[in-house]
């Protein structure tokens, strides 16, 4: 066997608090990310644009819900919302201060601050509200969002048609990629923009889950009673749940349009995305960040993985509308199945694979 | 020229009317939530798939009476199916699991609708079917003796109402009367002292499911007389979200209230608001507002249980 949990032996409080404490683990991540930094701008423009980099975003974007619903137990449907906030005020950044001042990752993490502020805004009525109650106020933020920015096309630089595409001189960080002699908005160089942010992101969701304020969160969302009774912040613990994720959703919703489609456009953060997210969420189970990623990966690459084997299958014989409705009925009924056979999700049932493993093969 | 109050009390009245359009959505929705506490998202599915198969089955030449008796029989099969395979199995879990399983259940309604008959945009005439003249407006005298006063409302809209008002009657006698009524109230109490005394939970799940189905097909019937039936009948659900949390969820009188609050409130807002806040569509997030508003001073809608909250 390569993958050994022995021989792990703890002197010091440090390395109990380790959050890979395996070497093997240490060293196995440590590897698949810097494979995948380095392997994946090498790729075709198609894997780049059409599978990592979308997923990349999309995937943030659940780890931000994570953050909220998964962990402080706040039901949101306002995600697209709060990734517009993101990617609108990142487009405005860049197009109103000059260039000396702003590049494209302060502008991205800017914008996260905008949107986490007016998620706090939105949130403040879960201080009264709560459970099923709470989807009344981030769904108010959902569509008083994507009004306020259909209405003042100010913010889409008086662009009539709700899309603006983004110019290429908003890739420029200060002249690196002249420096470099890459063309830094190409999508190699897109990718690894938002592949660092994400795995910064990542990194800090997972300690966050593991600190004081984590533990907060989670003592709120399992009762939050209890948890003022115990002298925790209540009001200030789901506050900064909501900046945090909607700080998360906001630069997800950068990196959607700034490094997957290249403009910013209305149409993408309707309220449908929201309900996708909260798919995400969902399968890949709540609470868990590394479920946040894979729930992201299953919902993204379902429908295409399906068309394209009804495709290769069928050879075009069926019209695309009804592989579509067959991708749903079947994308439908998985779901139900996934959540009647293991409800906590695919963290959950790489849980129990794990647990399965390390008693082979002895059952008990 | 003054304040236009005619104006006024015929958006009033149109916004109650359309009020009655969002409470027939949501009385399915509380239905469900009353007695299994589950948030059902399939709703407008639903309300689809009742009424595609109505309007497919009359373009074949189906009498509508048959028509309307078989979709029917469709939707309690349907809804008794449910009950069996998705709330069954996952009894007990957690409320959110199941929400998203009746999200799922929504994605497998919407390619199923669609692929059994197809995604066209219908028309649904259900005056023709009823030999009524329901889309004519008709004046409705306010008061006689002043001649100004005279309201245009459609009939159709007065007609919606008295369904609405009749399936209320129903229900009401359906809860209060009857012995099925009676244990689906034990059990929107509390299921496990209502398994206790030897209430039959799935049974009575089973019969919730197929009578929202039913529902489903009214209201849809309904809502395609106006919007058509399409795509867009799904949309019908987020219309009657906030109505649902403005009534509190466990309520069919606060569905009734709360549909007529967000009808006429949306209304107001978009008339007396939008041209304020410079622009079309303030109807789309006011609704929300209206509904946050009330939540804020009552946490649990207007008609809902107050939580009482232990440690």
């Amino acid at each position: 066997m390569i993958y050994r949990e022995t021989g792990r032996f703890i002197t010091n409080y440090l390395s109990d608090r380790q959050i890979f404490p395996l070497r093997f683990d240490k060293f196995a991540i440590s590897v698949i990310l810097l494979g995948m930094l380095l392997w994946f701008p090498t790729l075709s423009e198609y894997w780049l644009s059409a599978h990592i980099i979308p997923i990349l975003a999309v995937g943030l974007a659940t780890l931000g819900l994570n953050i909220l619903t998964g962990l402080t137990g706040q039901l949101s449907l306002g995600t697209a919302g709060f990734m517009c906030v993101g990617a609108f005020a990142t487009y405005n950044l860049m197009l109103r201060m000059p260039d000396w001042i702003m590049s494209l990752p302060f502008a991205i993490i800017i914008s996260g601050v905008f949107a986490g502020i007016l998620g706090v805004i939105f949130g403040l009525p879960s201080i009264r509200i709560k459970g099923f109650y709470l989807l009344v106020s981030t769904l108010a933020a959902q569509y008083f969002v994507w009004w306020f920015f259909n209405t003042y096309t100010y913010f889409l630089n008086y662009t009539p048609s709700g899309v603006v595409a983004i110019p290429p001189r908003f890739y420029d960080y200060f002249g690196l990629g002249e420096l470099l002699g890459v063309n830094m908005a190409d999508y190699p160089a897109r990718f690894v923009l938002a592949f660092i942010i994400c795995v910064a992101m990542t990194y800090f969701a997972k300690n966050l889950l593991r600190s004081n304020t984590g533990r907060n969160f989670m003592s709120v969302r399992d009762r939050d009673i209890a948890a003022g009774v115990i002298g925790i912040p209540v009001v200030k613990t789901k506050m900064l749940a909501f900046f945090i994720s909607c700080f998360y959703c906001g630069v997800a919703g950068a990196l959607y349009c700034f490094c997957y489609i290249g403009n910013v456009d209305l149409m993408i953060f309707e309220v449908d995305r929201s309900f996708t997210i909260l798919f995400m969420l969902i399968i890949g189970g709540l609470g868990s960040i590394s479920g946040s990623w894979l729930g992201a990966i299953f919902v993204y690459e379902f429908p295409i993985v399906f068309t394209a084997a009804g495709d290769y299958l069928f050879g075009g014989a069926f019209d695309t509308a009804i592989v579509e409705n067959v991708s749903n009925m079947i994308y439908g009924i998985f779901i139900i199945a996934l959540l009647i056979r293991e409800p906590g999700g695919f963290a959950a049932l790489w849980a129990n694979t794990k647990q399965k493993l390390r008693m082979w093969p002895y059952p008990h | 020229m003054g304040f236009d109050w005619v104006y006024l009390i015929e958006v009033l009245v149109g916004g109650l009317m359309s009020g009655v359009m969002y409470s027939l959505v949501a009385i399915g929705f509380v239905l469900i939530y009353k007695s299994s506490g589950i948030f059902n998202f399939a709703q407008g599915t639903m309300l689809l798939f009742a009424s595609l198969t109505l309007v497919k089955m009359t373009e074949n030449n189906v009498d509508f009476w048959t028509a309307l008796a078989v979709a029917m029989g469709i939707m309690v099969v349907f809804g008794i199916l449910t009950e069996r395979f998705v709330i069954r199995p996952l009894a007990n879990q957690d409320l959110l699991a199941l929400f998203m399983a009746t999200v799922g259940l929504a994605t497998f309604q919407e390619g199923f609708s669609q692929f059994m008959w197809d995604s066209d945009i219908h028309g649904l005439q259900l005056s023709k079917f009823l030999n009524l003249s329901l889309l004519e407006p008709v004046p409705i005298f306010v008061a006689d003796h002043i001649a100004w006063l005279d309201i245009l409302l459609p009939k159709f809209d007065i007609f919606a109402s008295i369904v609405a008002g009749t399936m209320i009657v129903v229900l009401a006698f359906f809860f209060q009367k009857t012995r099925t009524g009676l244990s689906l109230r034990a059990v929107s109490d509390d299921h496990m002292a209502a398994m206790a005394v030897g209430i039959p939970l799935q049974k009575v799940w089973a019969i919730v499911w197929a009578v929202t189905g039913v529902i489903a097909l009214v209201a849809g019937l309904l809502w395609a007389e106006r919007i058509s039936v399409s795509f867009t009948l799904i949309e019908a659900v987020m219309k009657a979200l906030p109505v649902i949390l403005i009534g509190g969820l466990t309520s069919i009188p606060g569905a009734i209230v709360g549909g007529l609050v967000i009808g006429v409130g949306e209304k107001l807002g978009e008339i007396y608001l939008a041209e304020h806040l410079g622009g079309q569509g303030v109807e789309l997030w006011f609704a929300y507002f209206i509904a946050l508003m009330f939540l804020v001073f009552r946490p649990a809608g207007m008609f809902g249980e107050k939580n009482i909250e232990r440690v």
